[in-house]
Formats: C-alpha cells, sequence, structure tokens
C-alpha cells in the first residue's frame, strides 16, 4: 500500500513553519469546540447541557448510552419532570424522575423526591445521609429531549482510558502528517 | 485528494450529518399530531387514614383508573409515561404533588386501559393538613419519542376530598 510509505516520506519533509501552521489550525479547532459548549452552557443555563444516561435506572425509555439535553429555565419544579441532579458527595449526576413536590407559600422554595422509572423505591438511598429531599439548588436541568445510542463513545473512553489515548494518538498523527 | 482517508472523511461527515437530519425531521413530525386524551379517576375506598409517628398525616386509598391515550402515540413514540398525582394546598405549602400511581404504556394498543389499583406510592403530607383536604387529581403523561423532543401534558380532575376525622 502506497500511503504507508507516503507517510514516512511526509514525516521526513516537516518543516517548522508548516507545522507550526498546523498546530495553530489544531488549537483553532479544539478552541471553537470550547466556545460552542460553553455558550450552550449560557443557553441552555446548565452547567452540563449534555449527558450521557450510565445506568439502567430509567429503562425501557433511556438505556445506557443514550444522550439527553438538558435545560434549566426559571420554571418552578413540577411532578413527572426528568431531572438531572447531583448529590452533595457523588460526583456523578442521577438522571431521575420528579414523583413528590412540595413548594413552601412563602419562600418558593421546594422539597423534591426523585425516583427513576425502573427503580423498585425512590431515590432516598442515594441521598446524603440524614437527606430527605433535594432542593432547586441540586438540580442541574431538566430532560428537554434525548438521543438514542450516540453516548456509548463517552462510555467507552471513560470506561477503558486506553482507548482516549490511542484515538488522541492517532488524530495527533493525523493532523501531523496530513499535507494541508 | 482522493485518498483513502479523504474519501472515508467526507462520507463519515456526510453520513452523520444525513443522520442528524433525520432525527430532527422525525422530531418534527410529532408537532402534527394533535392529541386528544381523555381519564376518569373515581376513588372507590379510603382504606386507611393515620398520623404516622413523626406527625405527618398518610392515606391508603384504592383508585378505578379509566383512560384512552391512544391519540398520544406518533410513529416516533418510543413510550408514554403515565402518573396520577394528587395536588393539594396546605398552610405550608403552596402546593404539594405526591404522586400516587405510574405506569409506563410501550405501545399504542397498551393505551386504552381501565385499573383498579391501590396507591403505589405512600400518599404523605408534610405536616398534618389532610383531614378533610380537598384535592385534585392530575393524570399527567411524559411522551417519550425514539428520537428528539419529549412532550408532557395532564388532564386535572377536581372535585376530591378526604374524610375529616383519621380511620
Amino acid at each position: 500500500m502506497g500511503w504507508i510509505g507516503d507517510t514516512v516520506d511526509s514525516i521526513k519533509s516537516i518543516q517548522i513553519r508548516q507545522l507550526l501552521t498546523q498546530g495553530v489550525s489544531l488549537g483553532m479547532i479544539v478552541t471553537s469546540a470550547l466556545i460552542i459548549w460553553k455558550a450552550l452552557m449560557c443557553i441552555t443555563g446548565s452547567e452540563s447541557p449534555v449527558v450521557v444516561v450510565l445506568s439502567e435506572s430509567m429503562e425501557p425509555g433511556f438505556k445506557r448510552g443514550d444522550i439527553l439535553f438538558l435545560h434549566m429555565s426559571k420554571e418552578p419544579i413540577r411532578a413527572g419532570e426528568i431531572v438531572v441532579f447531583n448529590v452533595d458527595g457523588r460526583e456523578i449526576p442521577i438522571v431521575h424522575r420528579v414523583i413528590k413536590v412540595h413548594e413552601r407559600q412563602d419562600t418558593g422554595e421546594v422539597d423534591v423526591l426523585t425516583k427513576g422509572d425502573n427503580n423498585p423505591g425512590d431515590d432516598r438511598l442515594l441521598y446524603a445521609q440524614g437527606q430527605h429531599w433535594l432542593q432547586r439548588h441540586h438540580i442541574m436541568g431538566r430532560a428537554v429531549g434525548f438521543l438514542p445510542y450516540v453516548g456509548w463513545v463517552t462510555i467507552i473512553i471513560t470506561e477503558k482510558p486506553i482507548i482516549k489515548y490511542i484515538l488522541i494518538g492517532a488524530l495527533g498523527l493525523l493532523v501531523i502528517t496530513s499535507k494541508d | 485528494m482522493h485518498s483513502f482517508g479523504y474519501r472515508l472523511n467526507v462520507l463519515l461527515t456526510f453520513a452523520v450529518t444525513i443522520l442528524a437530519l433525520m432525527c430532527a425531521m422525525a422530531s418534527l413530525s410529532d408537532n402534527l399530531n394533535t392529541p386528544s386524551p381523555s381519564a376518569e379517576i373515581q376513588i372507590m375506598n379510603i382504606n386507611w387514614f393515620q398520623k404516622q409517628p413523626q406527625g405527618n398525616d398518610e392515606v391508603s386509598l384504592t383508585m378505578n383508573i379509566s383512560a384512552d391515550l391512544q391519540s398520544l402515540f406518533t410513529w416516533n413514540t418510543k413510550q408514554v409515561f403515565i402518573f396520577v398525582a394528587a395536588e393539594y394546598e396546605t398552610p405550608k405549602n403552596s402546593l404539594n404533588q405526591v404522586s400516587l400511581w405510574d405506569a409506563i404504556i410501550p405501545a399504542k394498543e397498551h393505551a386504552k386501559f381501565w385499573i383498579h389499583t391501590s396507591n403505589k406510592y405512600r400518599f404523605v403530607d408534610q405536616g398534618n393538613n389532610l383531614r378533610g383536604k380537598e384535592f385534585n387529581l392530575t393524570l399527567h403523561w411524559h411522551v417519550m419519542p425514539k428520537t428528539g423532543k419529549m412532550f408532557a401534558n395532564k388532564i386535572v380532575m377536581t372535585g376530591y376530598s378526604l374524610p375529616e376525622e383519621y380511620r
């Protein structure tokens, strides 16, 4: 296959200026991706505008590997909404449905209880020690839309980090050896 | 310009773009659907009504739920999640929503149903305000699509109330 010979030739003939230009292009691509991500955070009002479903607790609706689009508006939290929340002390956010809401007359603050559709019991076991309810500040966003299967890439990269290194290595090689 | 790698790159980009476009169109087609669901809930019996040791009121009741939600299903619908919530007001809380029962409807054939059941989840108040309380029973549904935007709506049924005394 001639392209192996071509690749070796192109590595031999690298010039500094070309390399720097390609480095800058790569930097521009990464920065644009970051800008888009931050813009999405602003538009959706959520710290994490897209999340990957990691467990089977919302089956058959959401399967492992699906991605969810989140949006956080000022609207009050109501029963039935699918929310993504962080429990103090746990780093992985949880995506479950709200089954109970108690909203205070005076302050408008809410106590919320959640449960995964596929779980037999509610989420009190998952909350922090002594915590019986979630408050608004625990909730990162509401799920408003979803795409199936797309999140598997993230799961594979997270669970088998070697694949991450292989991918980055291959991309780096591609950038260096490409003519344009 | 015509290398294998270049062609593969262009092909993959095109394929992903077309796939994304198809998912968006599938989701948009859901807007063409105008649903006309109906539901009715009767409370057959208040099984018991007690104040718990911690001071919160709790009720156990048996309901008859019948509904026709077939018009909610489109070709892009994966399932419809429905639940019945009791909604009421107390002096401390402007709104209380307590889910009593829920179900997943996987297909249109199962969307017209009738069920006689006691409450799946405990009907517990924050406090002891439930004696003689008037409340609404709301049937909520969430349509979960195969791909795209999720829809939700509800039917509010008013006129239910709890007994004046504990039983």
